[in-house]
This record gives structure tokens, sequence and C-alpha cells, in this order.
């Protein structure tokens, strides 16, 4: 037994060698292992880099973002406080659960999440989907998902795991990974570039117009992509993609550090429309538990005449920090940021956009809401900035804040940068409560308190819902009411 | 109907109300007019069960059962219906969402179904046809940016649509232009019936030349100090609130 337990140790050894790697920094993990060791070192970002059977190019880029990271500093800049994660007592990597590892029914799962479920009215077999229930292949969303494909394939547009991309599309990963976002960004993109586990990647052909809205929801293989999530979007030359990512039912998550890094890449006359929903589990009601989210997402319109608009809904997370940005660097290129950040209990969310205006001609629209309850504190955080290069960039933010009860907190922080004197920036910014006078009106026209707060915390956020795809925006809707839930008394 | 009982209530520890009584059988329209700040809009967020009204003595009893336990939107599915002085604002909700929620809230509370999208909009549509209220303002944001004349009669459109047993008007007739003011006295004279009554707050007895009520109480410092029949509101008229208040002390 002991024996043939070597042997096979030996084996895996000899096949991951195969693969490229080198053992210089004393890898001894079995490849077949279901995680990697605890802890961050070179050896794990090998051993993630073999998991994926990725190229040399790919794990030498890791591998220099990891002796980045190694010399950086986690920031402290936002208005967020946690407890100091410890980087070496979390896992980086674990193999997607086997379908005997999985939940057998939707019996296993947690009631309160059922519960929500049905609130949002999720079917029933997507729901199996969503809890990670395990589920055969005749699975009803399989088949929709193979006719996707299709229809993808036709239209010539590439949308897969990023990691069967790094082996199958090589020239066109490398050409784009890391372009918007650098490896050495800030320390959670570094990190996530060491790291990820898996992601999303899009291409987009020429004057293409993707016949339809992608989601990571009906990427098959999307159910386990892990804490440190990258995602790759090009538009190619006059193309237009939709995307929507996430989910507006909550997701659990053992791990509690999430580093997404998002890159989008516009090229010229080229349209990139990209929706959040953001619901991971925020923590109790005492402020227990819950994910600590730490996006990176940019977006470059790198061609004249591009754009890129990024639409989000954040609602889950015990801490959220995440600004997603627009480069506009093609003359005529326009950035638009539409944002609803909803924090309840003891959540934190520091959330906005960068706009930078490199091109002349360059437009910028910042719509953001953010609602706070119970003890939460929600911030916005911008920039916009002008380059000397810039003429005739123009810029409109508007920045509203709701509060419910008293112990909230909202903060907006916009900075702006002009250094051409031709451009134009507006800037407005509102901080109002629910008034009692709405809810009484709400009260006697039959409308409960909770149903009322929901229905005046969707009206304030309506501008932004309008933006995300019809049917994302009535879940969306439904997803507003139940963040807010007990926020009244 | 209603039975108000020797009614006191205190507002921010002030007492408005001291000792109000006033009762309206089914079918009845009654009007109360009474000078500023004597009481009336206080009367009607007690009824409607406004927070902040403390009822420190006294009862209320609506088709028989105590109201002041009910929180207000069991009232509201109840039937009682508030047409306030000053409608409020909603922004970003437009006013066809709005009367779907509060609808549907009304009928879930009674345990009835729930009308569909295309069930409301009939219904609403039909209503403000007969209010001559404009298609287009259904589709703005509540009462946002509406004049005042144009939120009254939304007010009356939405008594319309829910069909309260007891529906209080404040002072619905004010802001409005003589042909909204007939529109409006229509529409709530098309909802008078026998199993429904009214209580009309207005200041002005011209309401009343259209609305005809069968009774009329005059409200002063928090009491009913006169009452009548529809001829008391032309008295008033003639000869002012001072002269009728020195009358009855
Ligand atoms: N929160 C409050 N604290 C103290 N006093 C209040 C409060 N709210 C109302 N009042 C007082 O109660 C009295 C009655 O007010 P109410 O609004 O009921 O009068 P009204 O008869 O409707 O007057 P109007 O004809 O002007 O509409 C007024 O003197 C008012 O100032
Ligand atoms: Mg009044």
């Amino acid at each position: 037994m002991a024996a043939a337990n070597e042997t096979r140790k030996a084996e895996t050894k000899l096949a991951v060698a195969e693969l490229g790697e080198k053992y210089k920094y004393g890898f001894v993990t079995d490849i077949e292992m279901e995680r990697a060791p605890k802890g961050l070192s070179e050896d794990t970002v090998r051993f993630i880099s073999a998991k994926k059977s990725e190229p040399e190019w790919m794990l030498q880029w890791r591998l220099g973002a990891f002796r980045r990271w190694q010399e950086m500093r986690e920031p402290n800049w936002a208005r967020v406080h946690y407890q100091k994660i410890d980087y070496q007592d979390s896992y980086y990597y674990a193999a997607p659960k086997s379908q005997s590892n999985k939940p057998q029914s939707l019996d296993e799962i947690d009631p309160k999440i059922l519960e929500t479920y049905k609130k949002l009215g999720i079917p029933l077999h997507e729901q199996m989907l969503l809890a990670g229930v395990a589920v055969d292949a005749v699975f009803d969303s399989v088949s929709v998902a193979t006719t996707f494909k299709a229809k993808l394939n036709e239209a010539g547009v590439i949308f897969c795991p990023i990691s069967e991309a790094i082996r199958d599309h090589g020239e066109l990963v490398r050409k784009y990974l890391g372009t918007v976002v650098p490896v050495t960004d800030n320390f959670f993109a570094t990190l996530n570039s060491a790291v990820f586990s898996d992601g999303t990647f899009v291409y987009v052909p020429k004057g293409v117009r993707c016949p339809m809205e992608l989601s990571t929801y009906f990427r098959i293989n999307a159910q386990d992509t892990g804490q440190f999530e990258r995602t790759l979007i090009i538009a190619d030359e006059g193309s237009y993609v939709s995307y929507l990512e996430g989910c507006t039912a909550p997701k659990r998550d053992e791990n509690q550090l999430h580093a997404a890094v998002v890159e989008l890449v516009a090229l010229e006359g080229a349209e990139i429309k990209y929706s959040t929903v953001q619901n991971w589990y925020p923590g109790d009601e005492d402020g227990k538990g819950g994910i600590y989210n730490f996006v990176t997402k940019r977006g470059d319109c790198r061609g004249n005449r591009s754009k890129i608009s990024w639409t989000q809904v954040e609602t889950g997370s015990a801490i959220t920090w995440k600004y997603p940005s627009c480069i506009l660097r093609g003359d005529d290129s326009v950035g638009e940021f539409y944002s609803i950040a909803i924090t309840n209990n003891y959540q934190q969310a520091d959330t906005g956009t960068k706009m930078t205006h490199l091109g002349k001609n360059t437009r910028s629209r910042i719509i953001s809401k953010g609602i706070s309850a119970g003890r939460a504190q929600n911030t916005y955080r911008g920039l916009v900035s002008v380059h000397p290069r810039a003429e005739n960039a123009r810029n409109y933010t508007q920045c509203d804040s709701l509060l419910i009860g008293a112990q909230c907190g909202a903060h907006t922080v916009p900075y702006i940068e002009s250094r051409n004197r031709s451009s134009r920036i507006e800037h407005e910014a509102t901080t109002s409560k629910i008034a009692e006078d709405q809810l009484f009106y709400c009260t006697q026209r039959g409308i409960p308190a909770e149903e009322a707060v929901a229905l005046i915390v969707n009206g304030f956020c309506r501008e932004v819902l309008q933006q995300l795809p019809m049917e994302f925006a009535v879940e969306a809707q439904k997803l507003v009411g139940i963040s807010l839930e007990g926020s009244v008394g | 109907m209603l039975e108000i009982k020797n009614l006191h209530v205190a507002v921010g520890g002030q007492e408005i109300l001291k000792g109000l009584t006033l009762s309206i059988a089914d079918g009845e329209v009654h009007a109360i007019m009474g000078p500023n700040g004597s009481g009336k809009s206080t009367l009607s967020y007690v009824l409607a069960g406004r927070e902040g009204y403390e009822i420190t003595q006294g009862s209320v009893l609506y088709r028989g059962q105590d109201l002041t336990t009910m929180a207000p939107e069991e009232r509201a599915a109840q039937g009682v219906f508030l047409a306030m002085q000053y409608p409020v604002e909603i922004p970003g909700v437009t006013t066809m969402t709005f009367l779907k929620t509060a609808l549907n809230a009304q009928r879930r509370a009674r345990g009835e179904k729930e009308v569909d999208a295309v069930g409301v909009l009939k219904l609403v549509r039909e209503k403000a046809k007969a209010l001559n209220v404009p298609e287009e303002m259904l589709k703005r944001a509540l009462n946002v940016g509406f004049s005042g004349g144009e939120k009254k009669r939304l007010e009356i459109l939405q008594a319309a649509v829910f069909q309260p047993s007891l529906a209080i008007l404040d002072e619905t007739d004010s802001g409005l232009d003589i042909d909204a003011l007939k529109l409006v006295a229509q529409g709530v004279n098309a909802l008078r019936a026998p199993d429904r009554a009214m209580l009309v707050i207005t200041h002005y007895q011209r309401l009343l030349n259209y609305i005809v009520p069968d009774r009329v109480h005059v409200l002063s410092a928090g009491r009913i100090i006169k009452e009548g029949g529809k001829e008391l509101a032309l008295e008033l008229e003639a000869r002012g609130y001072a002269q009728i208040i020195k009358d009855a002390a």
C-alpha cells in the first residue's frame, strides 16, 4: 500500500516536471492533492500553474508577480477596517469539488439561503446549481449552454474559462493579459496575478455584435472559479459585447478573502458593457464573518470612438474595495460608471471609479447611489483626471447617498485633476434620508414599512437599475429589498 | 362605520385633540370645518395611524373594531384611506408602480389574489380618464414636480382605485382650479355608496356645494363645538369662525 503510494507520488512529480516545472524550491506537494498546502510561496504558484497545465510563459508571469508582491504592502487608504489578514494562513488552490463531495440535494443546504432563492423567484434547478448541489449531465442548463456555445461559435466569439484560453488561445491572452491592470498595479491585483485560479476569457472579433448577453452563469465550467478570479475581455474593432457577472442569489464561500482582477480592452469603435451583481455573504447581523472583496476592475478604451460602461449592484460582502475604472485613451472614447452600493448591519463599502481622460473629446459619466442602513459605512471614492492632451474632455458626476437610520454613515471623496483648460467637469452630490412622511405615505396606502423602504430605495437607484439588462434588473430590484431587510424597526 | 368617543391626542407632549366625539354611519358623508391649527389634520393622522400621535384618552371604533391598535398598513387594507393635505413625493418610483404595489399589498393583506400589471394598468387608466389625469402623469415619479392641484387629483384617483370603506379627505379642494374642483367632486360623489363613509375636511363651503354632506362639524381647539346639517356650512361662511366659536362658548 505504502509502496504503491510512493510510486504514484513519484509519477506525479514526473508529470509535473514534464510540464516544464523545476523543483528547485523544494516542491513537495502531491499534485493529486485537492488543495495546495497552506500558505503562499513560489511552490504554491508553481503548484497552481501545474494544476492548470499552463505554458512556461504563464508560470514565469505568475512568478514575476509573486516576487513583486512579496515587496509590496497592503494598502490602508480606504475607509474600511478589518483584522489584519494572515496571508500564510490561507489556502490558495482547491480543486473544484467532485460530484460526490457536493451536497446531494437541496435538503443539505442552509434553509436561510433557500428562503432567499425563493424570494428571488429562482427556478428549482437553478437553485441547485447555485447552491452547488451535484447535478448530472442531462441538466437543463447544460443543454442551454450548449445551444449558446453553438451560436457563439458561429459568430466567432470566444467565451471560455481563462485557463482554457491560456492553453488554446495563448497568443491572444499573452498579448492582452496585464496590459490594462499591470502585474504591479496594486497589492491585491499583484496577488491575483500570482495565484489566480480561473475566470473568464472573452474575445469578440472585428465588427461582430455578440449575439447574446454573456454571463458566467451560462458557462458550464464556471461553478468553482474560486477566490482569485481573473477576467479578460477583448472587443476587437467595431464589435459589441454585453457581459453579466455574478448573480443575485447569495453565495457562500469558505474563503474569506476575494481578490479578483477584471481587464477590458475596447479597440477602435468597440463597445463593452459590463454589469455586475455582487451578493457574497455579508456576515451576520453582528458583523461576524462575511467576505472581504478586494477587486481591481479596469477598462481600456484603447481605440478611437470606443466605449466602456460599468454597471454594478453591490449588496454583499463584509468589505467591498472596488473601483471599476476607465482609461479613455482613444479620441472620442466614452467611459461610464453606474453604481449601487448597499450596506446594512456592519458592512463596509469603499467603492467608486477612476476616469482617466487621455484622448481628445473623451467623455465620462459617473452615477453613484450609496445606501447605508444599520451600522454600515459607505464611501464613494472617485477620481476624474484630465491629461494635457485631452482637449475638450467632459465629465459628469452625480453621487447620491441615502441613509436609513441614525447609526450608519455615508462619505463622498471625489478627486478632480484637470490639466487641460478646455475640459468641463461637473460634480453633484446629495445626501438624504428616507423621510418619515414618505414611509407614512406608503404605509397609509397599505404598503408595509419594509416593502416601502425597498420601494423608496429602488426609486432612489432607478437611473442605475435602468442600465442593467432587463432580466437582471428585475432580480436586482428584489435584491435591493432583501438586502435591506431588518433595516426598519 | 366610525365612532370616535372623547378622543384626546397629544403630539410632542402637547395635547391637540381635547375630547373629540364624532360618529359617522355607513353611507354618510360628513364635513369638518375649523380654523387653522384647530386639529383637523391631527384627527386625520390619528385615524390613519401615524406615528407620534399619542392617544391619551378615548376610543375609536371602526366597523365595531378598535382602530387604535392596528398598524397603518393594516388600516389601509381594511379600507381606511386618507387623502393627505400635503401628498408626499417619492423620487424614482413611477405613479403606476406605486399604485400597483399599494393595491397588491392591500389585496395580499386581505387574502385576495394579486392583480397583474396589465390588470392594474386597465383599472388605473379607466379611473384616470374619469378624473382627467393624463396618462403621462402615471409614468412620472409619484408627486415629483406635480402641481398642487395635480397632487390632489392623484389622491382622489387613488381613492377610486383602492375603493376604501372610509375615505378621509384632508383639504383635497385647496389648490384646485374651478374645473378640477368639479372633477374631483364628481369623483368623490361617484364613490358615494351605502357601504362607504366619507369625512371631508375643508375650509370652503364651495366644495360642499358639489359634495353635499349629511352632517357638518365645526372643530375648534381640539373639540367639536357645533354641528348641524349642510346649512351650517353656509352659516359659517356668512358669519365666520370667530362668531360661531363665541356663540358656542
Ligand atoms: N409635532 C408637533 N409638535 C407640536 N405641535 C404640533 C405638532 N404637529 C402639529 N402641531 C400643532 O397641532 C395643532 C393642530 O395642527 P393640525 O395640522 O391638526 O391643524 P389643522 O386644523 O389641520 O390646520 P390647517 O387648517 O392649517 O391645516 C397646530 O397648532 C400645530 O401647530
Ligand atoms: Mg390641516
